[in-house]
């Protein structure tokens, strides 16, 4: 972990180290922040025909001559080791080629762990597949490959293991009695104290201090994770994965097969969903290994209960959060601290602390998160790690406290809004939270709330209203390069090995390409999806969109003197520098001159060349230094609670946004529906059973595990106050997981207006309201 | 066996444990129709027999043969996209695109329910006749088609501007 902290840290100090740039202080801020074109236009998804004829191809389609099919078979006990291990029968069914198990898997070297190095994506530091000892309940201990799946799959259940077991920690309850604290949280400290929170709230006039617990989560994409690999002739490795970590995997995996970066190819154009859970597991390992062994192409298509034994989801929690606040309802004391489930291998702590760091002003605060240690499968991040859950705890206790002070829970809210960031003391460099409020109190309709709980009732069905603060931070990634082919036909190809999961990442890219070279849409594509192209970042922490808008616009800095050097004298560009000039109309033009224009076509054909190209890094994100940068929500749910059985339903949902300049208002409505509905999941009926007795998952398929379905889902209203930040690229926020948090808050909030039962456990399932 | 593929008749040699899902993808090569769970329990591999809607990961080939099979892949003529694709594109009724052909050929055989009087858990008149394609019975009847990434507003409205203008014909 101590690498984990070091590694974040040289990285800031290497940042801090470069010159200035376009978003600190000082700098100007992107022109076109403001600027009317493709971007803030609602294009439909470039992507969309493919997807709708089916034409989209996932990893598990990618055709493959000679390919053969892989089956797991998973340990049943959570520690100890293989005592026995009998393949005879499995090696016998027609078709089997072959059964890799820990006796011949070919040596390869640990994972590098997420964080441990700003390229590495190892969801685990464990080995795989290296000797007879067990880690987990579920991990694969032999990789079975056939001509069929169906033989794989039979040949798989004849595979005959006995184990000599080892005492495992499978209980969360008993675990926390050993609870620690990590060496960092994602880079941030494991706890800030400011000031002597527990005294002050001891002595505060009003005081809450509640205890919250949240399951583990599963991402439960529709696609299952899969992967096709090959090994060329030459040694070159071929992997056409699901992943949302192109480059990382890509650097991991030549770590963990003693390769160079440049021997492996990874492709992922389409995702069938991510959430957070597609990178790089056991599958996709155990699938090239076993490629190298059979020398055949292999292709590995979890089964969904595959999904949920070889890589893991949210954690489980319990946290306190604690307020103590003065008469007018300012804060005297911030306490929110907690533990959270997580494995001696992996580094995912859940940060459910942050959303208190920068959240309301207090006096002072007490934030400290602790992990315990479990045998599990490796934890990972799950749309707003921490943030959705973080906010579950926090975002209950306000509306507790306002309760109990009778203040309606937007005005407590307004009344400890800061004015700068809380812990860090740097100034928000963009935060319009109680315009957010303000605008959703208005279209909900809030005025008509009754305070009183239980106060509503429609014949069985009791209703109520609440709402809750949606938070999480900006981000952008360094290390990304993008790379801009403008032709003589004067159309632009963008590329960056980033990732289209859903996002709209394709779409909004063109839209963003164009308004920065000044083309219309139609003429600009964007490549993306392969690791053969200049390295893109991770599609995680909301940060795709501002870390490739970086990149691109770094690119265009470099293109456009490089196409300056290509006029003649002859040009109307003739002479100006790059400061001189804009991208405009299919050309450069002059700032303030119109008749000093030539468009990219002509240029490239008076200089007799088809194409010019320019390839940049994006700088460092010193923006997060200097600013403290987040997206917000305010988000209102309507429920009505069934009076005889408890039953739950959402009739109203209102998600309203402060999250930056929206792109694309189509696709962005879509991220944050799909953020709420996620959440909505996470408040009613989502759990992720774990037997604490054998550490086995108890509901490994979609039939038990409960996302919500199309009648779980009512209409959902989002708005947005589409506020650019000046400090960031475009102006715009990552806007893929701020619709989740605040969402289970907010239907606690609401079953709690509705029944007058505060429900800290979630999900908030019948049996909890009887 | 003998076996109608969009249309195309095919004769085709299987391990008889072989799925008609597994048949379209790993066979046919046919990879619009997707694998989500295998188990009956999302809805990805929505295929129609016949016009009627199944779920093709719980039905073995064999049981189809001589039947007509229609996917995604037979849905747009000649190029030109069914009215239901585009609005799916028009309402942005998918992210990801994975549940995106089971939602649809589901959408095309519960359509088809409706039109024959199939009541649903929540028809208010087990006894009607006509079924209005309301937002509520579209929701219900739809609710076998999971999604993940909440594209649900997009698809009921997307299903809605076909159905219920159909309906109102």
């Amino acid at each position: 972990m101590t690498t984990i902290r070091d590694a974040a840290q040289k990285l800031m100090q290497t940042a801090i180290g470069l010159a200035p740039e376009r978003w600190l202080p000082g700098g100007t801020p992107d022109p076109l922040i403001g600027r009317h074109g493709a971007i803030g236009s609602s294009v439909p998804r470039i992507d969309g025909p493919r997807k709708v004829k089916g034409e989209a191809r996932f990893a598990a389609e990618v055709p493959a001559g000679n390919m053969v099919y892989a089956a797991l078979v998973y340990s049943t006990i959570a520690r100890g080791r293989i005592a026995t291990l009998d393949t005879d029968a499995t090696q016998a069914v027609p078709g089997v080629v072959l059964v890799m198990t820990y006796r011949n898997a070919p040596r390869m070297a640990p994972p590098a762990l997420f964080m441990s190095d700003p390229r590495a994506a190892g969801a685990s530091s464990l080995p795989v597949m290296q000797d007879d000892t067990i880690h987990w309940n579920g991990e694969p201990i032999a990789v079975i490959l056939a001509e069929t799946q169906e033989q794989a799959d039979h040949a798989a259940t004849l595979v005959r293991v006995t184990y000599t077991k080892e005492t495992a920690s499978t209980s969360f309850d008993a675990a926390t009695a050993q609870a620690h604290r990590p060496d960092s949280v994602l880079g941030e400290p494991a706890v800030i104290e400011i000031g002597n929170a527990e005294a002050a709230l001891a002595e505060a006039a009003h005081q809450i201090d509640r205890t919250y617990h949240t399951p583990r989560h599963s991402h439960a994409a529709i696609e299952p994770h899969a992967a096709t690999v090959w090994w060329e002739a030459d040694g070159r490795l071929v992997v056409h994965d699901a992943t949302q970590m192109l480059n990382g995997t890509r650097w991991t995996l030549a770590g963990i097969f003693g390769l160079k970066e440049e021997q492996i190819r990874i492709l992922s154009p389409f995702v069938g969903g991510g959430f957070g859970g597609k990178t790089l597991w056991n599958h996709q390992i155990l699938a090239i290994a076993a490629s190298r062994l059979s020398g055949r192409p292999v292709r590995v298509s979890l089964s969904r209960e595959g999904v949920f034994r070889v890589s893991g989801g949210r954690t489980t929690t319990r946290q306190r959060v604690a307020l103590g606040a003065r008469a007018d309802g300012t804060l005297s004391a911030l306490i929110h601290t907690g533990i959270a489930a997580m494995t001696a291998y992996n580094n995912c702590p859940e940060q459910f602390s942050f959303p208190a760091r920068h959240l309301y002003a207090a006096d002072s605060f007490k934030l400290e998160q602790k992990v315990a240690d479990l045998d599990m499968v490796a934890n990972t991040f799950m749309r707003a790690p921490g943030e959705s859950i973080g906010t579950f705890a926090l975002e209950s206790a306000i509306d507790e406290l306002a309760d109990s002070m009778g203040l309606d829970p937007i005005e407590l809210r307004r009344r400890i809004e800061p004015v700068k960031d809380p812990t860090s003391g740097h100034a928000f460099s963009a935060r319009h939270l109680l315009d957010a409020y303000a605008r959703g109190a208005e279209r909900f309709g809030w005025s008509a709330r009754n305070p009183t709980p239980r106060a509503r009732r429609e014949g069985e069905w009791l209703i109520g209203m609440g709402v809750a603060t949606a938070t999480y931070p900006y981000y952008r990634m360094p290390g990304g390069a993008a790379r801009i082919t403008l032709t003589r036909e004067g159309q632009a190809r963008v590329a960056m090995a980033s990732h289209e999961m859903g996002m709209g990442t394709a779409t909004v890219q063109v839209q963003a390409a164009a308004d920065r070279l000044g083309l219309p849409i139609a003429h600009v594509t964007f490549a993306y999806g392969d690791t053969a192209l200049p390295p893109g970042t991770i599609a995680g922490g909301s940060s795709q969109t501002a870390s490739i808008a970086a990149a691109v616009t770094a690119a265009s800095e470099k293109l456009v003197p490089a196409l300056l050097k290509l006029v003649g004298n002859d040009s109307p560009l003739a002479g100006l520098r790059a400061g001189d000039v804009e991208a405009r109309d299919g050309g450069l033009g002059h700032r303030s001159l119109p008749e000093r224009f030539e468009s990219y076509a002509s240029i490239l054909s008076r200089a007799n060349r088809d194409e010019i190209s320019a390839e940049a890094e994006a700088p460092m994100p010193l923006e997060v230094q200097k600013y403290a940068m987040h997206s917000y929500g305010a988000q209102f749910c309507e429920v009505r609670v069934n009076a005889v059985t408890g039953e739950t339903r959402i009739s109203r949902f209102l998600g309203s946004f402060d999250a930056g300049r929206v792109l694309n208002p189509r696709t962005a409505a879509s991220q944050f529906r799909g953020g709420i509905i996620m959440g909505l999941g996470l408040a009613l009926t989502e759990e992720t059973l774990f037997d604490a007795r054998t550490g086995r998952i108890m509901n490994p398929s979609l039939a038990d595990y409960h996302v919500p379905v199309h009648l779980d889902v009512p209409q959902i209203d989002v708005i947005w106050t589409d506020s650019p930040d000046p400090h960031a690229p475009l102006g715009a926020h990552g806007i893929g997981e701020i619709g989740i948090t605040g969402v289970g808050a907010a239907v606690a909030n609401a079953v709690y207006n509705a029944t007058g039962r505060r429900i800290r456990d979630l999900p908030i399932t019948l049996d909890k309201l009887l | 066996m003998l076996i109608t593929i969009n249309g195309q008749g095919m004769e085709v040699a299987l391990d008889p444990r072989t799925s008609l899902l597994d048949l379209l993808r790993e066979h046919l090569e046919l990879h619009g129709t997707k694998k989500g769970c295998d188990q009956g329990a999302c809805g990805a591999c929505t295929v129609l027999a016949d016009g009627e809607r199944i779920l093709s990961c719980l039905a073995l080939a064999v049981q189809y043969e001589g039947r007509s099979i229609s996917t995604v892949e037979g849905l747009a003529d000649d190029g030109r996209l069914h009215p239901l694709q585009q609005a799916f594109i028009d309402h942005d009724g998918f992210q990801c695109g994975y549940c995106t052909p089971g939602q649809i050929c589901s959408a095309i055989g519960m359509a088809a329910e409706i039109g024959r009087g199939v009541p649903s858990a929540v028809t208010a008149d087990l006894a009607a006749t006509t079924i209005p394609p309301t937002r509520d019975e579209l929701r219900e009847r739809m609710s076998g088609n999971l999604c993940r990434c909440g594209a649900h507003n997009g698809i009921i409205d997307a299903i809605t501007e076909i159905y219920s203008a159909e309906a109102a014909e």
